[in-house]
């Protein structure tokens, strides 16, 4: 993509989501013909070019992205929602950029942790490449640090859950932040680490931050075991005293917050929990959540259309057999089986027909 | 007329003539093949629609700017033709089709079928409901379908003559002149609020619904792009003008053809009451017609030159009409059942005669009372 100066971009940008423009273009939007012209131009639509694929670890990668002018930017400790096309079909995931934003770079840096059987995590190992163009959205979270970051930073991570935490870290320290900043991160094994070498080598250059990783797979090493006060104590003695930022599996988070409640800690901490998306449940049953409306119903085995009307709603349906597509929804989450094909749909947010779809375990929908 | 395995006329009058065995056996092969279809779809559906959209969307980029400034007759010829082929293939090939949710699959917020709208002056919240939910799942259905005849004109026996339908030769050439504004007011059921059947409230709502999808289509084309012309205005109106009536002609012949042609059978709602899903199917490869034609031609009909193929799968990617409809005709021979197909000039041809003979009273027997 050609280059033009940020003040042409921005006016440019002005014309295009003006009202005028707008009614010549409408009913489509004008990014109808913006997208035909070039696959990243776009009014809102953030879409990114990859600009190269780094491996952190056997099962880590960064995906170094430039996003186009639609970017607002982000905060460290944020995250995004990552779209790719897999086989043609839209995924959408969440991811943490592990960069340190910079004003007049719109550079994202997302790194993405293989996970067995992953559709997109797969598709991002083995599949993406350079040049290739990719959706997102705008960042959003309040995992961040604050204007002015307090004078003893303890960020504390697990597995993945050092993806903030790294972003967090890289602009206190390219920051110049003048505090003390801890990071603990707990891992099975050394080289389960991302970014290692860079961690070790700000270590060494910065007096003011202390690295402390700990191999719970690794019984030899000169940190291991569990998140608890004794450990802490022996990493960052002033533990108590931090205000602290941790992201990680949801047993490292409750034992940090165990650990911070059983101290009486004043300082405030910060919790980001990746929530991985449940496995699909063997048998009907389960939970019925129609979003939309507040209801919870327990799931008889029939469509999600009778079962909405039975709980007293009245979503709109046309054909009842799946032709008319009257009845289509947004399946927040869960998986359902569509009676007529017998397909499982296991994907979070994506439009379902509610007349010939069954739950299989729980499912939540906009209705 | 080439390659029906029955003509449908030699059929018994009711469907119940087909056996029981052979609309079974349809419907098996019909589901077996909409699993195969289903689980094929993925890229190669998205870079088709890709395609298709971007050759859509540089044709009218294309087409605006040479109307804009047509300083000689074959730039404004070519602005014509080029906004034409962008109007007729984002109603058709894309509108349509991505509207009844044949690219919902690929969870792409542009083109999710709830939520698309078109470049014609119907809203596409009222299309969905004429078109996706009264059309395909009361295809054919006298009383029912508003498609037979859109509430105006008499195309089949079961409609009772009426003087007014002798005018219809006339109506039929204005409609089609029309069409886009036809299609708007479909859903306003005007017919069925003459007849009490409607709130006359409900349809005040939806004209007003139409109102305002249309005032922006006619601000577009008939003030903000001509006033970009300055001095050329009339030029700029006329061209669009004449793109979109090229449009209105186009697919009000090939939207004719879908089920109009001869051999093609209406029926009555006592027939399709507890119809089972194998019987849907059957009544769908009846109630429609295909024509054949150049791959042009199925471009630009939106791949409705396979009427019989999107009726039996509403929901599948209509590019992919071709391939089925192979396998479609060949369950039809398999099961003896009949398969409607044509050139486009004559089945064009018989929906023409059809038009003018219908608008006479029928002669020999008597037309069948409707529920």
């Amino acid at each position: 993509m050609f280059t033009v100066s940020p003040v042409v971009e921005a006016s440019l940008r002005r014309v295009l989501a003006s009202r005028v423009v707008t009614a010549l273009a409408s009913p489509r939007p004008v990014d109808h013909y913006l997208g035909a012209l070039h696959p990243l131009w776009r009014v809102d639509e953030v879409r990114a070019t990859v600009l190269g694929l780094r491996s952190e670890t056997a099962d880590m990668v960064t995906v170094a992205l430039a996003p186009n002018a639609a970017w607002r930017g982000f905060q460290a400790g944020q995250h995004v929602q990552l779209g790719v096309a897999v086989d043609g079909v839209r995924r959408i995931r969440c991811y943490s950029p592990t960069n340190a934003p910079r004003d007049g770079d719109r550079r994202v840096d997302l790194t993405v942790k293989r996970h067995p059987g992953g559709v997109v995590s797969g598709f991002v190992h083995e599949r993406l490449r350079a040049g290739a163009v990719v959706t997102l959205s705008q960042a959003a979270g309040d995992f961040v640090l604050p204007a002015i970051p307090p004078p003893h930073v303890l960020l504390v991570s697990g597995g993945s859950g050092i993806t903030p935490v790294m972003s967090m870290l890289r602009t206190l320290l390219d920051g110049g932040h003048a505090g003390r900043v801890d990071l603990v991160h707990f891992a099975r094994r050394r080289a389960d680490v991302p970014f290692a070498r860079e961690l070790a080598q700000r270590a060494a250059e910065h007096a003011a931050f202390h690295l402390h990783v700990v191999l719970t797979g690794e019984p030899g090493a000169s940190l291991t075991g569990r998140c608890e006060p004794a450990l802490l104590d022996a990493a960052v003695p002033a533990w108590r005293d931090a205000e602290a930022w941790v992201c990680g599996p949801p047993g490292l988070i409750a034992a940090v917050q165990a650990a911070r409640g059983d101290a009486r800690c004043r300082r405030a901490l910060h919790v980001e929990r990746f929530v991985l998306p449940p496995a699909p449940a063997g048998a009907p049953g389960g939970v019925v959540e129609f979003a939309a409306s507040g209801r919870r119903v327990a799931s008889d085995g029939r469509t999600l259309l009778v079962q909405a009307e039975a709980a007293g709603l009245a979503p709109a349906s046309g054909c009842r057999i799946g032709i008319c597509q009257t009845c289509r929804c947004r399946k927040l989450r869960g998986t359902v089986r569509d009676v007529v094909t017998g397909a499982l749909s296991t994907e979070p947010d994506v439009p379902i027909r509610a007349c010939v779809s069954v739950p299989v375990g729980d499912v939540a929908v906009a209705l | 007329m080439q390659a029906i395995a029955v003509p449908v006329e030699t059929l018994p009058s009711h469907i119940d003539g087909v056996s029981a065995a052979q609309i079974d056996a349809f419907g098996r092969d019909m589901d077996a093949l909409r699993r195969r279809v289903v689980a094929d779809l993925g890229e190669r559906d998205a870079r088709y629609l890709r395609d298709v959209v971007a050759l859509q969307a540089r044709a009218e980029v294309a087409g605006r700017v040479l109307l804009w400034l047509p300083l000689l007759p074959p730039m404004w010829i070519g602005g014509v033709a080029l906004l034409s082929l962008a109007k007729i293939l984002e109603n058709m090939e894309i509108g349509h089709n991505v509207m009844h949710g044949q690219y919902d699959f690929l969870n792409d917020p542009a083109f999710d079928g709830a939520t698309y709208e078109w470049d014609n002056t119907c809203p596409a919240r009222q299309w969905r409901h004429s078109h996706n939910l009264v059309h395909h799942a009361w295809t054919n259905v006298v009383g029912r379908d508003r498609d037979v005849g859109y509430g105006a004109l008499r195309v089949t026996e079961e409609q009772r003559w009426h003087p007014r339908y002798l005018a219809q030769p006339l109506i039929a050439v204005g409609l089609a002149l029309l069409f886009q504004w036809g299609v708007a007011l479909h859903d306003v059921e005007i017919d069925r609020v003459a007849r009490g059947e409607k709130p006359v409230r409900r349809a005040l709502a939806d004209l007003s619904e139409v109102w305002a999808k249309a005032r922006t289509q006619l601000l577009k084309d008939y003030v903000l792009f001509p006033a970009l012309s300055g001095p050329l205005f009339p030029l700029t109106l006329l061209g669009n003008a004449a793109a979109n009536l090229a449009r209105n002609v186009w697919s009000f012949a090939v939207i004719f053809c879908g089920h109009f042609p001869d051999g093609v059978r209406t029926f009555t709602e006592e027939q399709v009451r507890d119809e089972t899903r194998a019987q849907w199917y059957v009544r769908q490869l009846l109630g429609s017609a295909d024509f054949q034609g150049s791959p042009l031609l199925h471009l630009l009909s939106g791949n409705l030159s396979h009427q019989i193929e999107h009726h039996l799968f509403p929901d599948l990617p209509a590019h992919r009409y071709a391939e089925i409809a192979v396998e479609v005709r060949a369950a039809c021979a398999r099961h003896d059942l009949p398969y409607n197909t044509g050139s486009f000039g004559w089945q064009l041809a018989t929906v023409a005669r059809k038009i003018v003979r219908f608008a006479f009273p029928s002669s020999a027997r008597p037309a069948l009372a409707t529920a």
